[in-house]
């Protein structure tokens, strides 16, 4: 192991209440690396993450005048800007400060054998030790930024997104691919909680929208180039198919909704007359006052059978696995508005679990009060549909009573269709979306970064994402909003210095580093009488392709040095003695 | 080459590079799901495959490594769009070195894993082991 002479390093090891140290004996990796000659304090905390330890660690990195620490914890994912902060706070260098992922590539995944995953955890600590031993301050580069966002999708999440941004001073470019903006619940009926029909919300939406100097809204538009970076992006909009327009934003928020499970012909009888979507329902329910009728036929039965799309375990072909969490709400919602329409009307619910969560469970209620009832279906065995003598009739197990086979003759079947990812190739293509294992656009973490994508400065907020309610997407719209406001409204962005340099001594001048960089961040220069190669920072990107092939090995990533590197590989193939 | 890896029963000892975007949190995604692969799995990120030096897969093997998996970023790249392309030429690289040093090119082993491959990590991690069990003897 390569000796860091000087180095006055503090290492923190984490319990993560019991997330690590169930797993891993962190006490013991404390006593093996505090041997390390450039480590001077090794602690160990229940939660390293706590303000109360965190400000303990601040006090000691300024008491011992640490010049590097490691914090051995849960993924860097979660916690290396919390602790780059820390960093900060304590008058210590950002930059000198490593994360080592003991939880998620560590404790988590050998939870069987806590010798052999503690022997790991301290190699991991060791290579961490290693790398802050050889670390060099960093300062971040400032890059000034253009107060204008693009909004992609016009429905209710862009559309309430771009009145947010306006509201915050920031430019709107809003484009559409429709040739109306509105988006999915433009069509729906009464909308919950407050009754509110969706034509109406994204009515007076959309003129507020209009009526705003700060948002520009282009329908039949999409976009087809996207370059330059987080601040300042350049976006080329086709609109109409034949005029082009070239616009710079500092941000992106992808708000382009979803689509509605379509179910297979037979699925639950579809495409029997009578036999319709959630989304068909809602347009009928919509369109209904007094009299409530299917093609001129009076409804006095509607069964809705839930889950039709989302679930789907015993599917071979192509199943959608996952809940799509809204359609419970959804269809509970529309037996509500249907008694409110005509009380008369029985209404049988099939179902597999109800997720009424939240306050929507006073829906649930609402609807057991007008008399809906509610039968219990296993995914093994389905509800059967057929159809006799121009009626409709499905015949169900219900668990609740024991396995009774029911047979309700019906009016209208309603399937509770899911929502499905839309077919958005050009799109993902131009933006280079991450996709999720569902097939929507994927988030860094869920809970710590909801609306962030791995994109600097492109996020994504409502159904495009994944199934959510009007009121979650609205949530995430505000929270793309808040997020991108909050990224241009100081003018500037710190850029990560962890880019690509050149060792001056090194470099003979070949041009290979130019040649591969598709930033144009390499540029020839006469350094003491002699060619060599510089990168500008600020349009490195910092992945290094330019490392490899460097016939002089005079090219490393801060933060990634070949040094770092051959140091963090030494400590992991060393044997714990 | 180590053979005796005490907390492994002895398995080969595997360095993984991934990415701090792409590879990475399928790692970590591999381990928030409880799924178990050897303790003898080792990994360092780095911001891009496209980015290592052919040169840190020889000093791995020769400082006592079994194998060097590169889960690299494949088409997730949000870089470079020919990073699979640029990764291949390392592995090729690599491989070239490995041999001018005798040791066995199959020690070293490529695959794009993106950022919820949780799944397919673990299968490779788990044949690259059994491969690289059966080079030993």
């Amino acid at each position: 192991m390569m000796e860091m002479p000087g180095r006055k390093l503090g290492v923190y090891i984490c319990h993560c209440g019991g997330n690590i140290s169930d797993y891993v004996n962190v006490e013991r990796v404390a006593d093996v690396v505090e041997g390390d000659p450039s480590v001077v304090t090794v602690k160990t905390n229940i939660f390293t993450c706590s303000d109360a330890t965190q400000q303990d660690m601040i006090a000691e990195i300024q008491e011992k005048k640490l010049d590097g620490i490691v914090i051995a914890s849960c993924s860097p994912k979660l916690h290396l800007n919390t602790f780059r902060a820390m960093a900060e706070r304590a008058g210590l260098n950002p930059y000198q400060y490593t994360q080592v992922n003991i939880r998620e590539q560590c404790s988590w995944a050998h939870t069987h054998s806590k010798d052999a995953a503690t022997d790991k955890a301290i190699k991991l600590v060791r290579a961490g030790i290693a790398r802050t031993g050889l670390s060099m301050p960093l300062k971040r580069l400032r890059v000034e930024t253009t107060p204008a966002a693009l909004v992609i999708g016009a429905g209710v999440a862009g559309l309430r997104a771009a009145l947010a941004l306006s509201d915050m001073g920031i430019s709107v470019h809003m484009i559409e691919r429709a040739g109306q903006p509105g988006g999915m619940i433009s069509k729906w009926g009464k909308m919950f909680p407050n009754g509110k029909k969706g034509s109406e919300i994204i009515d007076s939406l959309i003129k507020k929208v209009r009526e705003r100097e700060n948002i520009n809204l282009f329908t039949d538009a999409n976009i087809i180039e996207k370059s330059g970076n987080v601040g300042k992006f350049s976006v080329k909009i086709s609109v109409n198919s034949k005029e082009t327009i070239s616009l710079t934003v500092g941000g992106i928020i992808v708000a382009t909704g979803f689509e509605p499970y379509i179910p297979k012909d037979g699925e639950f009888g579809f495409r029997l007359d009578g036999v319709i979507t959630l989304p068909e329902y809602e347009e009928l329910l919509a369109q209904s006052s007094g009299s409530f009728k299917y093609k001129g036929r009076d409804i006095k039965t509607v069964a809705y059978i839930y889950c039709v799309g989302s679930r789907e375990h015993c599917k071979e072909d192509n199943p959608h696995l996952y809940c799509s969490r809204y359609c419970c709400t959804g269809a509970v919602h529309a037996a509500v508005c249907t008694g409110d329409l005509n009380p008369g009307v029985h209404q049988f619910h099939l179902f597999r679990d109800m997720r009424t969560y939240g306050k929507y469970e006073m829906l649930y209620d609402q609807a057991l009060k007008q008399g809906s009832i509610f039968l219990r279906y296993e995914e093994n065995e389905p509800p059967q549909v057929t159809s006799e003598d121009g009626r409709l009739k499905v015949k169900v197990k219900d668990r609740l009573t024991g396995g009774e086979e029911i047979e309700i003759k019906t009016d209208l079947v309603v399937l509770v269709t899911g929502m499905v990812p839309r077919a958005n190739a050009p799109l993902v293509n131009v933006l280079k979306l991450p996709i999720g294992k569902d097939g929507f656009f994927n988030e860094i973490h869920p809970k710590l970064k909801p609306v962030e994508t791995v994109i600097d400065g492109l996020f994504i907020a409502g159904a495009a994402q994944g199934p959510k309610t009007l009121s979650e997407s609205v949530a995430s719209s505000m929270a793309a909003s808040a997020k991108v406001a909050a990224l241009l409204l100081k003018g500037y962005i710190d850029l990560e210095p962890l880019v690509a340099k050149v060792d001056p001594d090194l470099c003979t001048w070949c041009g290979a580093c130019e040649q591969t960089c598709p930033y144009g961040a390499v540029q020839r220069i006469t350094c003491d009488g002699k060619e060599i190669a510089m990168i500008n920072p600020v349009l490195c990107k910092g992945e290094g392709g330019c490392v490899p092939v460097c016939p002089q090995q005079a090219i490393g990533v801060e933060g990634y040095t070949n040094s770092q590197v051959e140091a963090m590989i030494d400590a992991l193939a060393m044997e714990v003695a | 080459m180590t053979s005796s890896d005490s907390s492994n029963g002895g398995g080969p000892k595997i360095l993984v590079f991934s990415t701090n975007n792409i590879s990475d949190p399928g790692i970590d995604l591999a381990g928030s799901s409880h799924m178990n692969y050897p303790t003898s799995v080792q990994v360092i990120s780095l911001p891009c495959s496209s980015g290592i030096n052919p040169r840190w897969l020889l000093h791995a093997l020769e400082a006592g490594f079994d194998g060097v998996f590169v889960a690299a970023d494949g088409t997730d790249c949000a870089y470079l769009p020919d990073c699979t392309d640029r990764t291949a030429a390392v592995m090729q690289k690599a491989q070239d070195l490995i041999k001018e040093r005798g040791l066995d090119p199959r020690r070293v082993k490529m695959a794009g894993i993106c950022s919820v491959c949780s799944e397919s990590f673990v299968s490779h991690m788990e044949k690259f082991n059994k491969a690289l069990s059966e080079l030993k003897t």
